[in-house]
């Protein structure tokens, strides 16, 4: 299972820099997001395996680490943001475009 | 309140408070105050620093490895006392020619980088750190963008999306550090590391520091900072040049100080640093732009900073701390002035300024002060950053790398002079005016350089505390884990 997510992981970043690479703006914001979802899942990766039990109070070990957890929701909060941004820019970039000729 | 929080609460409440005002007056009042309150605070902050060592503010009381703690250390303190004051003056440059889309938005993007920025130079939490380098580069990308024309919008994609991927870096080292060592928070990281598997962590390294590369613009990550810095107004630019890359260096600072202390010069690092100052001031050499060869010399000045860094001994670090501190008024002066002449003239290019000395002798004299100070010559305080850096540079037996850092100084004052023999001296031309508020805000930065050098042991001291201190994180660990 590690082995897998971390091929994920690779394949995630991969994928990203190849579209962040090519020419066209709303292929390049793809790309940024692709790796920023591979930064997340390596963060989970970092807390141990998936697929343990919720970090409560009574529930049997191994417990999930709920930290990366809250790392990655802050950053993929971050991400969306940024993304939404890019997104506008990118918008007004075309426009602009248009007005310009 | 606690006197951590003070530097980043007081510009985020300045900011919200600035976006509801609804009369352009009120809200320049309360920006301005906003501003030098902030500084205020800081300035009461390395106070504090520097008596206690470390100011910690732990949020929700949660004790130090599993809550979100500020420590601000003295070199976190004067980072932001500086910032804040750079804030302050470059904020009294827009209001002396205002831009027409300075409405209530920018003023909350304005205070809101600069809480990012305090909040990055004082948190103790390097997911934290984090997260204060997104809300400074979020603010940082609106400012940039506030004109609206294809080439800007163009560019600031480029921006953003360099500094995504930086970012995405930064969070691939904290998950790297975290699987290592099972901490994010900094002091916790710095006592556990060393038995940590290397592995793990030096990846992380390699990885936080080519991050924090990309914001401090060192060799080869700075190709981004010559046109990200054309692209705002003068005074958002000036305020860009003296800080933002700032915070980058600060950062590296605190990884290879008080997370992965560096013991002795690393040659890697000396290298990149060189070459930074060499490629920087090459780079500068060929423009024609005011504004484009300042921002090529930034690149070339953050060489010296990470080449203090790089040399990893105490007495190094300070001078490097200076030297940061040195810079940073220098060249937030130098870029004002180039912003009052865009300005007043409508441009910045050498072939079309002439004999702006003769118009307006002070503007004259308020860029040759900086630029001889960039430059390092005597009395000002250029000279004594560069005189601690070749002293340290001297001891640590880096020669081939002083000599090729006193080049560059020659290659800096070629292109000062290329400025002033450009747009200075000639002709005179049809004078404009230059507002007087605008003279302030110059001189408010400016006058640093000349008190610094004239008077500069205090600070000396200072930033050497600093650096004593970033040498012995073990003291730091325990005041941030066990609130002694």
């Amino acid at each position: 299972m590690n082995l897998l997510l971390a091929a994920l992981v690779g394949l995630l970043f991969a994928a990203g820099t190849w579209l962040l690479l090519g020419q066209r703006i709303l292929r390049q914001v793809i790309g940024l997001g692709l790796i920023a979802h591979g930064a997340n899942l390596m963060v989970l990766l970092a807390g141990g395996l998936a697929g343990r039990h919720a970090p409560l109070l009574g529930n049997p070990e191994p417990r999930a680490d709920p930290l990366p957890q809250a790392l990655i929701l802050t950053a993929i909060v971050i991400g969306f943001g940024i993304t939404a941004f890019l997104l506008a820019l990118g918008y007004r970039m075309h426009a602009l475009e248009e007005d310009e000729g | 309140m606690n006197a951590a929080a003070a530097p980043v609460l007081i510009p985020l409440l300045t900011g919200l408070l600035c976006v509801a005002l609804p009369s352009r007056r009120l809200r320049w009042g309360v920006s301005v105050t906003g501003g030098a309150a902030c500084f205020v605070a800081s300035v009461w902050l390395v106070a504090l620093a520097r008596a206690h060592a470390v100011v910690i503010l732990r949020f929700g009381n949660w004790p130090a490895p599993f809550g979100i703690v500020f420590a601000a250390d003295l070199l976190g303190a004067l980072m932001s006392a500086i910032g804040s004051w750079v804030a302050l003056c470059t904020l009294l440059a827009l209001l002396a020619q205002p831009h027409p889309r300075l409405d209530g938005f920018f003023h909350g993007g304005w205070h809101l980088m600069l809480a990012g920025m305090n909040g990055a130079f004082l948190t103790g939490d390097l997911f934290n750190l984090y997260v204060f380098f997104e809300v400074l580069l979020v603010a940082s990308y609106f400012l940039l963008t506030l004109g609206s024309t294809r080439r800007q919008a163009r560019e600031a994609f480029t921006y953003v999306a360099i500094n995504l991927v930086a970012s995405t870096l930064f969070l691939v080292g904290v998950a790297l550090l975290y699987a290592a060592v099972g901490s994010v928070n900094m002091a916790d990281l710095s006592v556990r590391m060393p038995d940590a598997s290397p592995g793990l962590v030096r990846p992380a390294v390699f990885l936080l520091a080519v991050a924090f590369g990309v914001k401090a613009a060192i060799f080869p990550l700075y190709a981004w900072l010559p046109h990200a810095y054309t692209l705002p107004p003068g005074p958002v630019a000036a305020y860009f040049g003296g800080m933002l890359t700032k915070v980058g260096v600060y950062a590296l600072y605190r990884l290879l100080t008080t997370l992965n202390p560096l013991r002795g010069p690393e040659p890697t690092l000396v290298a990149v640093a060189v070459l930074t100052m060499v490629f920087g001031v090459l780079g500068a050499l060929a423009q024609e732009e005011v504004r484009r060869i300042l921002s090529f010399h930034i690149i070339s000045q953050i060489g010296y900073m990470v080449f203090g860094l790089a040399l990893g001994t105490p007495q190094a670090w300070a001078a490097g701390l200076f030297y940061v501190l040195h810079h940073i008024g220098v060249k937030t002066a130098l870029l004002l002035v180039s912003a009052a002449v865009e300005a007043s003239y409508g441009t910045g290019a050498l072939r079309a300024l002439s004999g702006l000395a003769h118009a307006h002798p002070f503007l004259g004299l308020s860029f040759a002060i900086p630029a001889l100070s960039l430059a390092g010559i005597p009395p000002l305080s250029g000279f004594w950053a560069k005189v601690f850096v070749v002293q340290a540079g001297l001891q640590a037996g880096e020669a081939f790398a002083v000599g090729a850092s006193l080049a560059v100084s020659l290659l800096t004052l070629l292109s000062m002079s290329k400025i002033f023999t450009g747009a200075f001296w000639g002709p005179s031309p049809e004078r404009e005016a230059i507002p007087a508020l605008h003279y302030l805000a110059i001189a408010g930065v400016g006058v640093l350089t000349l008190v610094w050098g004239l008077g500069g042991g205090w600070l000396w001291d200072l930033t050497a505390t600093a650096a004593e201190r970033l040498a012995d994180p073990g003291t730091y660990a325990r005041a941030v884990l066990e609130g002694r």
